[in-house]
């Protein structure tokens, strides 16, 4: 965990907080904790499966990475906790296109490689279903270009780490107005919903399973009966009007509420985003001091108050 | 006259014991926009570790089909030592360095579970007061098992040397000016096997398993340690992150 840079007194404080969220979560695990190196215990009798982040050694299975061993009836494993995000099916994720070509873009989602997103797994404008002709891989760049941000849903993995991406439905696709902030993605946990409308705020959220979260003004047209309209590069911003100034301090306030959640190493939900953001406006905390040791001791404290409390 | 690096109390020039070593201290996570990082100091010895990956290769044409590629680069900073001065990235010191420390982290890797990756791990020294090529390995292997990469084990390292017929352990910067044999070990903990053996000088083969010894003794000491930092950060990480299932 890195935040801002504490004095001695914060130092002290963010240490207790520490200790306080440590109890909280008891020592009911304490044995689930594992190094690199270190023995997992294993019912050799039984018999046991050997799952991702172990070795056997000698009759020994053995971690590979530091983290919390999971058990499903005889597979284990350990998970690592800041690790690089780790795909799976269905998942919904926020990437940045880093190439263009063939038939496919490649697109980084933080992952141990980029991700392929076909032409063939994207909507074409005006939603058409049809064969995707030499001339529409012509005109892939009128879809996404390099370092566009997208968002989209892992459709499959594969045995060599790679994955596919697809943007089949009108939820996903370009991603504009707003900002993207970044964070470990084992803060994220997998929900049924991952679009999320802050709908008194104006303000549209966006949590990727790979720790890419985008924050942006509410889109105007966010109407259920859009005829398959695709944001494409090439109709950016025609007429559109600059954002409020609200909004935009809004946007600022709740990403750099993610910001100190994610430098925390706390969960991030909608809750805890909001809660985060009621936080600071009831401290009238200014959007620029969010980034302050200040605010990151105080939320931590609140964090382990409320958790001690439970 | 020749200095003398025991005096006859058994105290060395900073006051330690032949066989006592410096102090430890390690933080890790210090980089937010790295996967992995850690700072870990000996004494007055201080190094950064910071590691990306695995991420896509970046230069396709040294992109390996079966296994990880695993770059390292080792730099000094120009305040590490008593004397301002800048240093490239491409003197024979550095390059052979950034050699030595990629392979032992190679060696620890399980480089065939991620193929066609690239992990770069980048050290620098902060503060050079010997033994900064263990400094430099105990730092990485913190970094990579903080960016949750999987290795065959911990990968420590400690230095030992021989002055005044003495086998001594984690040398500073005025020992390692003393002239003697200087032994560097890279050693995995667990399976209790060597990866790294580095020594440029002729000792006697007696004298030689005392100093590997003393610096093996060493070894597992700053693994220990390293453990014991490591396990705390899992510990902070998981429970503030709260409910355990991922």
């Amino acid at each position: 965990m890195s935040g801002p840079h504490l004095d001695a007194d914060h130092e002290l404080r963010i240490a207790k907080a520490q200790r306080l969220l440590r109890d909280a979560a008891g020592g009911m695990h304490s044995r689930a904790f594992v190094n690199v190196g270190d023995v997992i215990p294993v019912d050799h009798e039984a018999g046991y499966l050997r799952g991702h982040g172990t070795q056997p050694v000698k009759e020994e299975l053995l971690a590979t990475v530091c983290g919390v061993v999971e058990r499903v009836n005889k597979l284990v494993s350990v998970r690592p906790l800041r690790a690089r995000y780790n795909a799976e099916t269905g998942d919904v994720v926020v990437g940045r296109v880093t190439e263009v070509g063939g038939n496919r873009w490649k697109v980084d989602v933080n992952s141990r490689k980029d991700a392929e997103l076909l032409l063939a797994a994207v909507n074409l404008p005006g939603g058409i279903q049809r064969r995707r002709t030499a001339i529409d891989e012509l005109n892939m760049r009128d879809l996404y270009v390099e370092n566009d941000l997208i968002s989209a849903e892992v459709q499959s993995l594969h045995q060599d780490g790679s994955l596919h991406l697809h943007t089949r439905s009108l939820k996903y696709g370009k991603l504009r107005n707003g900002q993207l902030v970044r964070v470990a993605p084992y803060l994220i946990k997998r929900l049924k919903q991952h679009f999320h409308q802050l709908k008194d705020l104006g303000v549209d959220l966006i949590l990727g399973c790979n720790g890419f979260i985008w924050i942006s003004a509410a889109s105007p047209g966010n109407k259920d009966n859009l005829p398959g309209s695709v944001a494409t590069s090439a109709s950016a911003v025609v007429g559109e009007s600059p954002l409020q100034f609200e909004v935009r301090e809004r946007i600022c306030r709740l990403a750099n509420s993610v910001r100190v959640l994610g430098a925390l190493g706390l969960l991030i939900s909608p809750d805890s985003i909001m809660q985060t953001y009621e936080a600071s406006l009831l401290w009238e905390v200014p959007v620029k001091d969010m980034l302050s040791a200040d605010f990151y001791v105080k939320l931590a404290e609140k964090e382990a108050e409320q958790r001690m409390k439970r | 006259m020749t200095t003398e690096y025991v005096s006859p109390e058994g105290l060395r020039l900073d006051g330690r014991r032949p066989h006592e070593m410096r102090h430890m201290h390690a933080v890790v996570g210090v980089v937010p926009s790295a996967d992995g990082s850690a700072l870990f100091h000996m004494g007055n010895t201080k190094v950064m570790a910071v590691v990306y990956g695995p991420h896509e290769v970046s230069n396709r044409t040294h992109q390996l089909h079966d296994r990880a590629l695993v770059r390292c680069e080792y730099s000094m900073a120009t305040f590490s030592t008593g004397e301002r001065r800048r240093r490239g990235k491409t003197d024979r010191r550095s390059t052979e360095l950034s050699l030595v420390i990629g392979q032992t982290m190679e060696a620890a890797i399980m480089t065939h579970l991620l193929p066609r990756t690239q992990i770069d791990i980048y050290v620098q020294v902060l503060q050079a007061d010997g033994g900064t090529r263990a400094a430099c390995i105990n730092a990485a292997s913190i970094a990579l098992a903080d960016a949750g990469i999987p290795m065959r084990d911990l990968v420590v390292s400690c230095a030992a040397g021989y002055l005044n017929s003495t086998p001594l352990l984690d040398l500073n910067y005025q020992e390692d000016s003393g002239g003697g044999p200087d032994l560097v070990v890279g050693y995995f903990p667990k399976l209790e096997k060597l990866s790294l053996l580095q020594m440029d000088s002729k000792v006697p083969i007696e004298t030689f398993e005392k100093v590997l010894e003393l610096a093996t003794e060493g070894a597992k000491a700053v693994a220990t340690f390293m453990r014991e930092k490591l396990l705390e950060n899992t510990k902070t990480l998981a429970s503030a992150r709260g409910h355990l299932k991922l």
